[in-house]
């Protein structure tokens, strides 16, 4: 039972990674804010910004 | 230890039982899908063959590379440790990491050529992808990904310059924006191909639009951040989207707004592009990117089990008769056109930049590597098997019928099954007009492009298990809005990083052009790789063969190219390494696709064949008689043959460069010395004790 809670942890994890809410929950805690529009603003300009355009494969 | 007892607790006799019967098993299923004639076979065979050698593949070959070559070492800090910022460099989970990297290398490429490749019959594709995964293309994206964390992260490009020289980093630029407008091209080529004459398809591809705004304004405005749930969200909305397409084509005023040519796709296709690339990232780019991946990892999922529950047969034989290079859907020989129209599932270049790009920035220690960069390759070389189970599952004269430019194959319905079943496959026009009622088209003729044939593939395997036929129509469309989804991704995220590379290109002559925020720099490179996709794109769709047959090899031919440069930065690197001794395992794979790609370049440049050289082709027109489109068409196949010619030329001065460094080392004129960064042990050993 264990096993499997822990499966799905990481299974939720990936996807919080594949789909950036882990990166925006790290931008909020590095920035000490709470989410906001503003702050989410704030994260989209710098990972644009971040200038390291994720290349998607063929 | 205790005697008998491996490391992972196994008793050894059984592990060796165990593999044992893993490799008789996996022998046994390649015997059979090698060896079979006569009858169709089930595609479970493939699902085991595949199987059976990936596990073999990964426990032994990628242990005998990481443990002899490589020697991954546990207890040296990696880039995500050293020099973790919280943003790009960042410790985290392998598992974690393999999703991300994953759902990176898997595009619309492993389901594409594969079924384009299934016109030799299910055999060669499937050897080459199992054969060219375990051995090459796993390959190259482990060692490379494993030589970039030891690099602090550099970029493919970066380490060609150190360890090759300027030739290296000069020839991998120019590749990848090669690479990046052909392949844009051949993917808008393939959407158009999808949605012409279809007005369900259109209208559910025109609707993810406002669908991906909306999604960008509620992540932005309403719950900030909350990705997963939007992008569940939108799913649910484009399902009501496809089931709206239906209505659509069959509301005669709006089936008309929704009718478009394949010109005028076109045209709506690169105003999107640019507009993509252009607009704001969170209002269109992030969302669709968010749903599509959604939508990907969804229904591979999806399609994986329908195919082991319902283990179909496959209708096409191992071989036919068109491997002697007169296939309809392109022109050429198994060798080398299968070698270059299958990459993505079996070897591709692209995924180099992936593995130099932001995975190794994740990487928690060296020794995960081998599941990430050897793994998740194999795990797009699963998507490419399934694509050609998809694809052979169908009657062999309806996947012809499909596939092939009505310039080969005649105009109409009567001309084009007459001349197909005449090559031994046989199908009528009755049969393909109640396929097309089936998945709800007026005709899925010529629909060249491999898309349409996957998705008739995929809604049959999918209307099998779940709805059965009369929901046909349903799964077919979203079979296309799932790759047209995919696809139109690939293409705004990919012009966007074309532009950030010229731009930073640009910067070194003229400063603000540099910018990324700066508006003029935007429009003006925006303008430049849209218009350079775009022509290739417009060259496609007026192309009487169709367009696939000059644009996909020419793809093809610049993805193993890059391959090439990443396989020789890794040759030279193992070399350095002083594991000379043990370069055959990337030198062999790299003279094979030398091999390969040279040789499809010689054809498609001077093939006297006017279906396969391009200046044949130009000679061919300049001869026949003169129409106002014949110059234009002339002037395409000498760009084609020159871009092939450039590209080859380049690439053979990086083989040279590289061959130079590694005699020079052999003879003791050079100096074997790696540039990685210094050893560092790793604290995560120390937190974790």
């Amino acid at each position: 039972m264990n096993r499997m809670r822990d499966a799905l942890s990481v299974f939720l994890a990936a996807l919080r990674e594949i789909f950036d809410e882990a990166a925006y929950t790290r931008f909020l805690e590095r920035c000490g804010t709470t989410s906001s529009p503003a702050a989410y603003a704030q994260f989209c300009r710098e990972r644009e910004s971040a200038k390291a355009p994720r290349p998607r494969c063929c | 230890m205790l005697d008998g007892v491996g490391k992972n607790g196994m008793n050894k006799p059984l592990a060796v039982a165990l593999w044992g019967a893993v490799a008789l098993l996996g022998a046994a299923a390649v015997g059979v899908v090698a060896f079979h004639r006569g009858e169709p076979i089930n595609a479970l065979w493939l699902v085991v063959a595949a199987t059976c050698c990936y596990a073999i593949g990964y426990r032994f070959y990628s242990k005998f590379i990481a443990a002899r070559i490589l020697a991954l070492d546990a207890l040296r800090a990696t880039p995500a440790e050293r020099l973790e910022n919280g943003r790009d460099f960042l410790v985290t989970n392998k598992w974690v990491v393999f999703g991300h990297h994953f759902a990176a290398i898997a595009g619309p490429g492993p389901l594409v050529g594969p079924v384009l490749a299934a016109q030799f019959g299910y055999l060669p594709g499937t050897l080459w992808v199992l054969a060219g995964a375990i051995f090459a293309g796993c390959v190259q994206d482990f060692v490379i990904l494993l030589f970039s964390v030891r690099r602090d992260g550099k970029s493919l490009t970066e380490m060609a310059k150190e360890e090759i020289g300027r030739v290296g980093g000069f020839v991998a630029y120019t590749a990848v924006i090669a690479i990046l407008v052909i392949l844009l091209a051949v993917a808008a080529l393939i959407v158009v191909n999808a949605l012409k004459d279809s007005p369900w398809g259109t209208f559910t591809i025109a609707m993810t639009i406002p669908i991906a705004i909306l999604m960008g304004i509620y992540l932005r405005r309403i719950r900030p951040g909350k990705v997963i749930e939007v992008s569940a969200m939108g799913f649910i909305l484009v399902l009501l989207a496809i089931w709206g397409g239906q209505w659509a084509s069959r509301t005669p005023a709006v089936a008309e707004m929704f009718t478009l040519r394949g010109p005028t796709l076109a045209i709506l296709i690169i105003v999107y592009g640019f507009a993509a690339s252009a607009l704001p990232v969170w209002l269109l780019l992030a969302p669709r990117d968010y749903l599509s991946t959604f939508v990907k990892l969804g229904t591979i999922g999806l399609l994986g089990i329908g195919i082991v529950a319902l283990h179909p047969t496959l209708h096409m034989p191992a071989l036919t008769r068109f491997s002697d290079g007169t296939g309809p859907v392109f022109a050429g020989k198994i060798f080398p056109f299968a070698f270059i129209t299958i990459a993505c599932g079996a070897i591709s270049g692209f995924h180099s930049l992936i593995s130099s790009g932001t995975t190794p920035k994740l990487i928690a220690r060296e020794t995960e590597t081998r599941i990430v960069g050897y793994g998740a390759m194999m795990a797009e070389s699963a998507v490419a098997i399934m694509a050609i189970i998809a694809a052979c599952v169908l009657q062999p004269g309806v996947y012809f019928a499909i596939n092939s430019p009505a310039g080969i194959v005649g105009q109409g319905a009567a001309a084009a099954t007459q001349t197909i079943s005449s090559w031994g496959f046989p199908v009528t026009a009755a049969d393909m007009q109640t396929l097309a009622h089936a998945v709800g088209e007026q005709t899925l003729l010529n629909r060249t492009g491999g898309a349409p044939a996957f998705a008739v593939g995929m809604a049959h395997i999918f209307s099998q298990s779940l709805g059965g036929e009369t929901v046909m129509g349903l799964w077919y469309h979203f079979a296309v809005m799932f790759e047209s989804l995919f696809i139109l991704t690939v293409l705004d995220a990919g012009t966007r990083v074309a532009r950030f590379m010229v731009q930073d290109a640009l910067g070194h002559i003229y400063k603000p052009l540099g910018r990324t925020s700066w508006y003029p720099s935007i429009l003006a490179t925006s303008a430049l790789i849209v218009g350079a996709w775009g022509f290739f794109l417009w060259q496609g769709v007026k192309d009487p063969l169709g367009g696939i047959n000059s644009l996909w090899p020419l793809f093809g031919i610049a993805n193993q190219l890059l391959a090439i440069v990443a396989l020789c930065v890794a040759t030279t690197i193992i070399i350095k390494m002083h594991r000379e001794k043990y370069a055959l395992v990337t030198l062999v794979p790299l003279m094979w696709l030398v091999a390969v790609t040279f040789t499809a370049s010689w054809h498609k440049v001077f093939d006297p064949s006017p279906r396969i050289g391009f200046l044949a082709q130009a000679r061919a027109l300049a001869a026949g008689a003169a129409t106002a489109a014949t110059p234009r068409l002339i002037f395409n196949n000498q760009l084609d043959a020159a871009v092939t010619a450039i590209l080859v030329v380049m690439v053979a001065l990086v083989l040279l460069e590289s061959g130079r460094h590694w005699i020079a080392i052999f003879n003791g004129r050079e100096e074997a010395r790696v540039k990685e960064t210094p050893f560092v042990m790793t604290r995560l050993v120390e937190d974790q004790a």
